[in-house]
């Protein structure tokens, strides 16, 4: 925001209150209140304005207080934010990013508990983009505030108390790369956001077990990094998708699709995939622990693919 | 309905205590004040007077031959207009200007019908027959940097904002040098030059565009600190979405943030075959506006100069800083919702009781009586716009249809946005992509 005066920030308890999880926090005595813009609820009219700001040349960001309130504001990103840029012939851009905390966290209930990126993966014209570490989330939201194309970021809420050491200077990420985390040669492990941890969680207990997994956050939910992803799966011949979306339509059954498709032959074992159950997230927390991906499943998991 | 040779324009207003009064920093030199300002004394008999509609149903739905007569209600800040000292309302350029654009509005719906049936244009095609007074009214009082911002029926605003009739008809045929290059269609009409904002095909969803302009205008004023920064935007929209949440939210928004931005109502009483006053509790949609602290204002939509009165004010107290304004326009679709619509529902009285309301008849007639133009001028400017419309069919008609190599191009602005291949190269970057045959 220091770097370019067009960059504002749009959406609820923004300004004044630093935001629900304090990720605008002492930005509106800074940079005012217009640029730290406390909006009234209204999801779908302020992402459309900010859609509109955008195409009169602001580069407005929108954050969705929790990201299941984008749900609100379905018809402006499906409809204005990935489509205007093609309908109006190439006319106006939208570079805006729509970010905002997401997924399953301590108990908040199920519709707290939503996981958006199956929803919007199909809308042409979006990005998407999840990150999973302080790293890679500032330079995710660099990258993403410089793109000249609409990008929706999604957060987690039980990800912003991790503390990491980052660069001094500057860094932007890219927007359309996976991650290599941990380079192995038994098996893929596919994942993303949250799930990042608890693969590597997981993957401690397979490397005391003998495994030696490679594991990869794919980082660009849409596009998929099919170079990153192929070269991995040449490598080991064998892939577990491991996410926090619903298993229906979501993220891993995009992702099988698209690695069947282009690296079949390398293939060793059919593409295992854990996801989330298609329940609504209970608020009990045993029961709400058993609708996401624990550390165990995937140790499981790899142990049975292991074995083609 | 002829208008009368003294002044015309009767307009409804209403207005709470809270609003602020017209700031020192007025912009235009005309004597354009707050609108508590006076407006014309109204002198057209009140058989022809607006906003008075025979409607046709009872609460229960079912339709009836009984007429219930239904007023909007007056409030007391109705005030009245003095005359300019010359007792022009109107000078003879500025009355050919206006006529011109609704001519060729009418001109190029007219021919849009033609070319339907003849199978040159597909879809949705929803035409603006009879409400032109509205977007001469509005429009042709703005500068080419502000923004207009319509719905599907927009054929016409972009015209009257500048789009030249070869860019517009050429969408419509769906051809590569359409203003959208052939992407947009009929619904969806773009001119990053003219600023015309689209264009949308869902109701309401161009609203919140609108008011992101108007927001990128105080953006640009307060904290860019630009001082030319004063472009207003007019967002056009029908009665069926004053129902929606997307109005109601931008009242909000626009008002509590004093956005430069008009509201203009076009309030042809039908959304598709749904009465307004079957959808509406409220039917008065000018009364919203204080409701969320605006001025709402009800004018006659069928007349152009009574339009173009309302119109001078809200922009100028847009562009003065004094923030939104609604305005409700009475007026009148002459064809149906679209070319697909049988148009059943509306009765014949009614339909014939707008034909006489035709706001290019009273423009003309008006004109004549006024001595402000000759029937042999006016016909001149219609056989001008007639060979402009034939231009811009035999343009049409000529361009090529946009290339397969086309289809990929404006997914997105940075075509990065495809991702890396398998091969590692982005996919933009292959053959595949240029020639549009790529699987991405």
């Amino acid at each position: 925001m220091e770097r370019d005066p067009t960059v504002c920030v749009i959406g609820e308890d923004v300004g004044h209150y630093g935001g629900s999880y304090k990720v605008t926090k002492g930005m509106a005595e800074k940079f005012g209140d217009l640029r730290l813009l406390d909006t009234p609820i209204a999801e779908n009219s302020f992402t459309g304005m900010a859609i509109g700001a955008a195409m009169t040349g602001l580069r407005p960001i929108v954050e969705g207080m929790n990201m299941g309130f984008l749900l609100l504001a379905f018809n402006q990103i499906a409809n204005n934010c990935g489509m205007l840029h093609y309908t109006s012939g190439g006319q106006f851009t939208i570079p805006i990013v729509i970010r905002g905390p997401g997924g399953v966290g301590k108990q908040l209930g199920a519709e707290h508990s939503q996981r958006l990126e199956s929803y919007f993966q199909s809308v042409p014209g979006l990005q998407m983009v999840a990150c999973s570490t302080p790293y890679n989330a500032k330079g995710l939201m660099k990258a993403a505030i410089r793109s000249e194309n609409p990008v929706i970021l999604f957060e987690h809420v039980l990800l912003y108390n991790l503390k990491e050491r980052i660069p001094d200077e500057e860094y932007v990420l890219c927007l359309e790369e996976a991650e290599l985390v941990r380079p192995g040669q038994d098996i893929t492990i596919l994942t993303y956001s949250r799930m990042r941890h608890h693969v590597l969680q997981a993957v401690k207990t397979l490397v005391s077990k003998g495994y030696d997994p490679e594991v990869i956050d794919i980082r660009s939910l849409k596009p998929f990094d099919l170079f990153a992803i192929g070269n991995s799966v040449k490598k080991t011949h064998k892939v577990l998708i491991v996410e926090e979306c619903m298993r229906t339509g979501g993220i891993g059954a995009s992702l099988r699709a698209a690695i069947m498709e282009n690296f079949f032959d390398e293939l060793d074992a059919p593409i295992g995939c854990l996801s989330s159950q298609d329940v609504p997230t209970p608020y009990a927390g045993p029961l709400e622990d058993l609708t996401v991906v624990q550390p165990p499943q995937i140790v499981f998991a790899v142990e049975q693919l292991c074995k083609h | 309905m002829a208008m009368a040779t003294a002044a015309v324009a009767s307009v409804r207003l209403a207005t709470t205590n809270a609003l602020p009064r017209a700031t020192q920093r007025s912009r235009d030199n005309e004597a354009c004040s707050a609108l508590n300002s006076a407006f014309f004394k109204n002198s057209i008999p009140s058989s022809s007077r607006s906003s008075r509609k025979n409607l046709k149903t009872l609460n229960d739905g079912s339709r009836k031959g009984i007429c219930v007569r239904v007023k909007a209600s007056t409030s007391d800040m109705v005030k009245e207009k003095a005359l300019p000292a010359d007792g022009q309302l109107i000078s003879r350029h500025e009355g050919l200007d206006l006529y011109e654009d609704m001519i060729l509005g009418r001109a190029f719906e007219d021919m849009c019908a033609q070319m339907y049936y003849r199978g040159k244009m597909f879809g949705f095609v929803h035409l603006y027959n009879g409400q032109e007074a509205v977007s001469t009214g509005f429009i042709k009082g703005l500068k080419k940097a502000d923004y207009v911002c319509s719905t599907y029926r927009d054929h016409v605003h972009a015209l009257s904002k500048g789009v030249p009739a070869r860019q517009v008809m050429s969408e419509l045929f769906g051809k590569a040098t359409g203003c959208c290059r052939g992407q947009g269609g009929s619904m969806h009409m773009f001119s990053k030059e003219h600023n015309v904002l689209g264009g949308f095909a869902f109701i309401g969803e161009g609203i919140p565009v609108a008011t992101g302009a108007a927001f990128t205008t105080k953006y640009r004023r307060e904290v860019l600190k630009d001082d030319s920064a004063d472009e207003v935007t007019i967002a056009f929209f029908g009665d069926g979405t004053c129902n929606n949440g997307q109005f109601f939210e931008c009242l909000n928004m626009a008002a509590l943030w004093k956005l430069p931005i008009v509201f203009v109502v076009e309030n042809n009483l039908w959304a598709i075959g749904m009465s307004h006053y079957r959808a509406t509790s409220v039917p008065e949609i000018w009364k919203k506006g204080p409701a969320f602290g605006m001025p709402g204002i009800h004018v006659d939509g069928m007349d152009v100069l009574k339009v173009r009165e309302v119109a001078k004010e809200a922009i100028a107290r847009a562009r003065r800083g004094d923030g939104p304004t609604l305005v409700e326009c009475e007026t009148y679709r002459f064809r149906g919702h679209s070319l697909a619509d049988p148009d059943e529902l509306r009765k014949p009285a009614e339909k014939a009781h707008y034909a006489a309301r035709d706001p290019i008849a009273a423009l003309k007639n008006y004109l004549l009586e006024n001595r402000l133009a000759t029937e042999k001028e006016l016909s001149a400017i219609e056989e001008t716009i007639n060979e402009l419309i034939e231009d811009a069919v035999e343009f049409a008609e000529a361009s090529p249809l946009p290339p397969h190599s086309q289809l990929l191009e404006n997914v997105f602005a940075d075509p990065k946005g495809f991702g890396i291949g398998p091969d590692g190269r982005y996919r933009c970057e292959g053959p595949g992509f240029t020639a549009g045959t790529a699987q991405v």
